[in-house]
């Protein structure tokens, strides 16, 4: 098996030869064909994609693969898309490397990692190691949801008595809080037990006890597994031209069968949409991203592409694969508020724009989901001061989801002075306030 | 030691620090502010307060006549959450 893996790194881009099974044509990639089960099996997981590509590389073979991801063009698919093969050259350049598979999705609404991890946890597993051997990293860590901590402790265990991995596994649970999931917080967290973002400017130089630190998306690393296996030529024959691959997206809202597909990325949302079972009865909005993301008028959105590209013409982007559907008897400002809400209590509380600004922009917000008097241009002044100012994004996140909603949900705001409001169906999951 | 007394004397070396100086900038640490104000009082020109107290700072360079100003400023804050950043 080491021979194979080590032979396509020699052929180049041209299409290497498939080490064991020939690789899926068709998606889904990441997750199991067939119905949902358990987690799948360590053998089951080696007669469908062949043995894991070695993690054991010498100097040469890890230029070649990481110019390989490169080539593939995958990005990260925790919601900020950046270039995964920069990271991997970034963090490999350094000495002593740690590396840190960020499963904590902290987003409520949100599942794609969560189902990613407990259905196919040994190729998130044969990613970290992976990327491990590409930055040289002794060590990684798999930082979980505590949903799927056991999944995954016992797929580490697994892997343990068949004698897999060169390097060394740990498995944390992460912190139940949305802003947890940044990727200073994840190391934060490991290190200390504090899930909040710190003022480290560059993990990839100094992260998890002063090692270069390399934090990569859960799903991003299943690519990773797979591209090593198959090439950057297979990875891109899904997706568009420049955002190329396949990636999860979670289904929630007005749709008859909520869930976590994966598609090629510039799928249209209507296409997704379908997938899901179709919308279970006219949709008034979508929100794409996740609640950092932004709101869009259904009837425009489902004709665009799921793609940072296809949807730029409404100001929104995929983020973490999020589609809400807002039914016509649910009101988005109502929404918009309770989510807001949620995101202010989330804060870390480190930074006073965002710890004091973001409960500021709720409390505007409520009042216009209550139809009380709201003054709008104080609103747009707080989203303006409060944008840009923390230590990480998760202000300029919530700055964009008002943003949006003041733009797609205008008639609204015009009813709701008046004293009409479209209902009071909620869609969006958050969680129940606890004291703090 | 023969090799120091061949470095190149001061005006070769300070042509690159005025260069980078033209270009300075002033930098928050949002996570280390504490919204004291001290720098909104001492620089208005380039700082001023939002509605909770905590310091917008320009995202322009720091023009030459304000940068004895603006280091100034960088020494009074008291939680060191002030800087100045120098990029050619």
């Amino acid at each position: 098996m080491r021979a194979a893996s080590a032979s396509w790194c020699e052929a180049g881009p041209g299409g290497p030869p498939p080490p064991g099974p020939m690789p899926p044509e068709r998606l889904p990639r990441l997750l199991p064909a067939g119905p949902a089960a358990g987690p799948v099996s360590l053998s089951a997981h080696l007669a469908r994609y062949g043995p894991p590509p070695s993690a054991r590389l010498d100097q040469r073979r890890r230029k070649a693969l990481t110019e390989e991801v490169g080539r593939a063009g995958l990005t990260g698919r925790g919601g900020a898309a950046f270039p995964t093969a920069r990271k991997l050259a970034a963090v490999a350049a350094g000495r002593a490397a740690v590396v840190v598979a960020n499963g904590t999705e902290g987003e409520p609404a949100s599942a794609k990692d969560k189902v990613l991890m407990a259905r196919s946890p040994h190729l998130v597993l044969d990613g970290a190691v992976l990327a491990a051997g590409l930055t040289g990293a002794g060590k990684a860590v798999i930082v979980v949801h505590r949903s799927v901590r056991e999944i995954i402790g016992d797929a580490v265990a697994e892997r343990r008595r068949a004698r897999l991995d060169h390097v060394r596994i740990q498995v944390v649970t992460a912190a139940d809080r949305f802003v947890a999931g940044e990727a200073r917080a994840v190391v934060h967290w490991v290190e200390r037990g504090i899930p909040a973002p710190t003022a480290t400017p560059r993990l990839h130089e100094r992260g998890l006890g002063g090692a270069p630190t390399l934090v990569q998306n859960v799903e991003t690393l299943a690519h990773l597994a797979l591209i090593a296996r198959y090439g950057a030529a297979w990875f891109r024959s899904a997706g568009t031209p420049a955002e190329p691959g396949s990636m999860l997206v979670t289904v929630l809202g007005a749709v008859r069968q909520p869930c976590v597909l994966e598609i090629a990325i510039g799928t249209p949302v209507r296409r997704i949409l379908d997938l899901a079972g179709g919308p279970s009865g006219p949709a008034q909005a979508l929100l794409l991203g996740g609640y950092c993301g932004s709101w869009t008028d259904a009837g425009p959105a489902v004709s665009l592409p799921f793609s940072a590209d296809g949807l730029a013409p409404l100001g929104a982007g995929p983020g973490a694969g999020l589609v809400a559907v807002l039914p016509e008897d649910a009101c988005g400002i109502r929404e918009t508020a309770r989510v807001v809400r949620y995101l202010a209590s989330q804060s870390a509380g480190q930074c006073g724009p965002c710890r004091f600004g973001l409960p500021a922009v709720a409390g505007q917000v409520e009042r216009l989901a209550d139809g009380r008097t709201c003054d709008l241009r104080l609103l747009r002044r707080w989203l303006g001061q409060v944008d840009g100012r923390g230590a990480c994004h998760h202000p300029d996140g919530a700055v964009r989801l008002v943003r949006s909603a003041l733009t797609v949900f205008a008639a609204e705001l015009r009813q709701h002075a008046e004293g009409w409001c479209r209902g009071g169906r909620s869609v969006l999951p958050v969680p129940p306030r606890r004291p703090r | 030691m023969p090799r120091r007394s061949q470095r190149p004397a001061c005006p070769a070396t300070q042509a690159p620090v005025m260069a980078r100086a033209a270009g300075a900038r002033l930098r928050i640490g949002p996570i280390a502010c504490d919204g004291r104000g001290l720098c909104a009082e001492l620089l208005p020109e380039l700082i001023t307060l939002d509605d909770w107290g905590y310091p917008i700072i320009t995202r322009a360079a720091v023009p030459g006549r304000l940068l004895a100003d603006a280091r100034e400023t960088v020494r009074a804050c008291p939680l060191l959450a002030l800087r100045l950043e120098h990029r050619i």
